[in-house]
């Protein structure tokens, strides 16, 4: 393991309130060991990406439940790439149906979504094994 | 019970409990889904104190532990209230016909997010949300096709909506006119209910203090003008949704209840001449008897509390009338069939506990908005407990049962201790700024989630008799085209519409906002000259401003 504390920002883009997912998850990522930041709700493409800028994070996740991943998540990811963190890992969670998840997935703005009913053990598992070799 | 038989009786249990003992058990604690411990065995011992005419009476009398109604379902059946919208107002209207046309007796809407939070549909916020998870309604036009051939004098319509609750009410009374209803003809409800905004669903525009005063204008103009209309359902389903226990859906939602009537009563409304019009919203999760004494202690308690506290003397302003929603966190991506099982034990606790209305979840609404399909089977599963399981025949089935009274009394006692405990805050609006509730939430739903990791508390499909398969079943998909075709259409509005009435309107409003007067006859006058919600938002955020939350985790 590396000296250094993995950074998350725990992001809620889009109009949605349902924060239930997102603060779990930040919640689990603090008790399994990782720095996280929680940006709270109602968050603008643009904001994201400058609090993952700010923060000088490693991993960026993301919670969406209104239906409106396919816009929100792409963008993110341009607006990350051009601020020089195309290489942060993103992660989605949320009412993503499979269909979507595989798009997101395959076209490169998400590395992995996440499903309703994961396990937080999976989640942390799979960004300790991105960075904890 | 005389003592003798008292006394033998807890002899005899303590024979019982030693035979018990001997056996060994499945787990060391039988829990609910709100980590309540539960005996192996509920007795007379546990309802001594009980006082049947005190704490339970009979349907239709205080303190209502029994039901609001005095006949209940011999009567006539709960309302059966399917909360839909998707897309553009086009699309829901079909959905709202096709529902009618299946027997369903009540309309209920669901908005799409820009509308929930305020922005018109081409706003830069709105970008990839419009008619997603709700209709998108920008204007009274909109509006107006919502409700084609749809009579709002037979049908009442539900609409959840806080923030700008009264400007879509307005709408929607705008709209009756037109079709040449007069507006005492009108029956429904809106949510608007903002404190459960802050603590838990998080859709809010304005702080609390201008929020709250548009709530009391609308009770104020309702009492008036619209006296069937139901001005508020103050809401526990989303508290609940948050990841809150039984118990504190049942004491926030509550102290809520009574924050508004405190409300009503410091903008100098007699409490006789709004609380008749107050309504609750219910979750109905999966652990059947804990939901239904959840029920049977909300109208006791909202019973006393109206009466003793508030001087309450409308016997309507102390009967507590409430619609009830199946769970929707209760819910599985894996084998989404199950959900139909699951939402069918949950509709059973509702009408065992005597709603008044109710939504059952389809099985695919944890995936997507739900087909015509699935929405189809949630209705049938509400027609079926209605007239073929026997569970309208008789009213409160479950009374006197030692453990479900046992229970209705302790979820009694510890709303009671939240209520000390907010009033130690310094009320609700000082506890939802110093993140009382919405900290106590995430404490609950952090809990559950450790459960079910350990788990300790079994979901089928996930984390048990988990068989990996990826579920096979029909999604609705919303077109990207709505969104253009919604935005299109509103820039059509504001060229063709009067835009110099729609300006002098909005200056008028902000002119009101100011002062002390009633708002709601203002946002009428900008609903009816096609004045947009996101144009009257932004009129009024000019006066109230806006809410901003301090994240926690």
């Amino acid at each position: 393991m590396t000296a250094k504390k993995v950074r998350v920002l725990v992001a809620k883009p889009g109009l949605d309130g349902h924060d239930r997912g997102a603060k779990v998850v930040a919640r689990g990522l603090r008790d399994a060991g990782f720095e996280v930041i929680y940006t709270g709700l109602h968050q603008t493409p643009e904001q994201v990406a400058e609090a993952a800028l700010q923060e000088d994070v490693d991993v960026v996740g993301l919670s969406i439940l209104s239906g409106a991943h396919m816009t929100l998540v792409p963008k993110i990811k341009d607006l990350l790439k051009s601020n020089g963190m195309g290489d942060v890992l993103l992660v989605v969670g949320g009412i993503i149906p499979e269909d979507d998840a595989e798009e997101l997935v395959k076209s490169g703005s998400a590395d992995q979504v996440f499903n309703p009913g994961e396990p937080l053990d999976n989640i942390t598992e799979y960004i300790s094994g991105k960075f904890y070799k | 019970m005389d003592k003798d038989k008292l006394e033998r009786i807890t002899g005899q249990y303590e024979q019982w409990q030693e035979e018990a003992g001997k056996a060994k058990e499945r787990k060391t604690t039988f829990k609910t889904v709100s980590s309540r411990p539960i005996k192996a065995l509920y007795t007379p011992l546990d309802t001594e104190e009980l006082d049947y005419e005190k704490d339970l009476g009979f349907p239709g009398i205080y303190p209502y532990t029994r039901g609001v109604q005095t006949n209940m379902y011999r009567g006539r059946i709960w309302t059966m209230r399917q909360f839909s919208g998707f897309g553009d107002a086009y699309d829901s209207n079909m959905r709202y016909r096709y529902l009618l046309d299946q027997g369903q007796t009540g309309l209920s809407v669901a908005f799409d997010m820009p509308t929930i939070m305020g922005y018109d549909s081409d706003n830069e916020r709105s970008l990839g949300e419009v008619g997603r998870c709700g209709v998108a309604i920008d204007s009274l036009e909109d509006m107006e096709i919502l409700f084609d051939q749809i009579p709002v004098d037979q049908v009442t319509t539900s609409m959840t909506i806080n923030g700008p609750a009264s400007i879509l009410w307005c709408m929607y009374l705008a709209n009756a006119e037109k079709q040449g209803i007069s507006l005492d003809q009108v029956g429904g409800t809106i949510q608007n209910d903002i404190l459960k905004e802050y603590i838990a669903q998080k859709s809010w525009i304005f702080p609390p203090e201008p929020s709250m005063r548009l709530i009391t204008d609308i009770f104020a103009f309702s009492a008036d003008h619209v006296p069937r209309w139901n001005t508020i359902s103050i809401s526990g389903y989303h508290i609940r949704e948050a990841g809150s226990t039984a118990a504190q859906e049942l004491a926030f939602t509550l102290a809520d209840g009574f924050a508004y009537v405190e409300a009503g009563i410091n903008a100098g409304l007699d409490v006789d001449r709004f609380a008749p019009r107050l309504s609750f919203f219910f979750n109905a999760h999966i652990d059947f008897f804990e939901e239904i004494c959840k029920y049977r202690a909300a109208r006791r308690i909202w019973a006393r509390r109206m009466k003793e506290k508030y001087g309450a003397k409308d016997e309507r302003s102390l009967k507590m009338r409430f619609h009830t929603q199946t769970a929707g966190c209760s819910l599985t991506a894996q084998e989404p069939e199950n959900n139909i099982v699951r939402t069918t034990i949950e509709a059973l606790s509702a009408v065992m506990g005597g709603t008044q209305s109710l939504h059952t979840n389809s099985m695919d609404e944890v995936l997507a908005l739900p087909t015509e399909k699935a929405v189809k089977i949630a209705l049938r599963t509400q027609q079926i407990i209605a007239y073929e399981s026997g569970a309208a025949n008789t009213i409160d089935p479950l009374a006197g049962s030692y453990f479900v009274e046992q229970l209705t009394d302790q979820l009694e006692a510890e709303a009671e201790e939240y209520f000390r405990r907010i009033d130690d805050h310094g009320g609700v609006l000082k506890a939802i700024d110093q993140g009382f509730f919405q900290q106590e939430i995430a404490d609950a739903a952090y809990e559950y989630q450790l459960a079910v990791d350990r788990d300790e508390q079994v979901v089928v499909g996930v984390n048990r008799y988990n068989t990996g398969e990826k579920a096979q079943i029909e999604l609705l998909k919303i077109d990207p085209e709505v969104e253009m075709k919604q935005v299109g259409r509103l820039k059509q509005l504001r060229e063709k519409r009067d835009n110099d009435a729609v300006n002098r309107s909005l200056k008028a409003l902000k002119d009101t906002a100011k002062g002390p007067d009633n708002l709601i006859p203002k946002i009428l006058d900008a609903v009816k000259v096609y004045a947009t919600e996101g144009e009257i938002v932004v009129a009024l955020k000019e006066v109230f401003g806006e809410y901003k939350e301090k994240p926690l985790f």
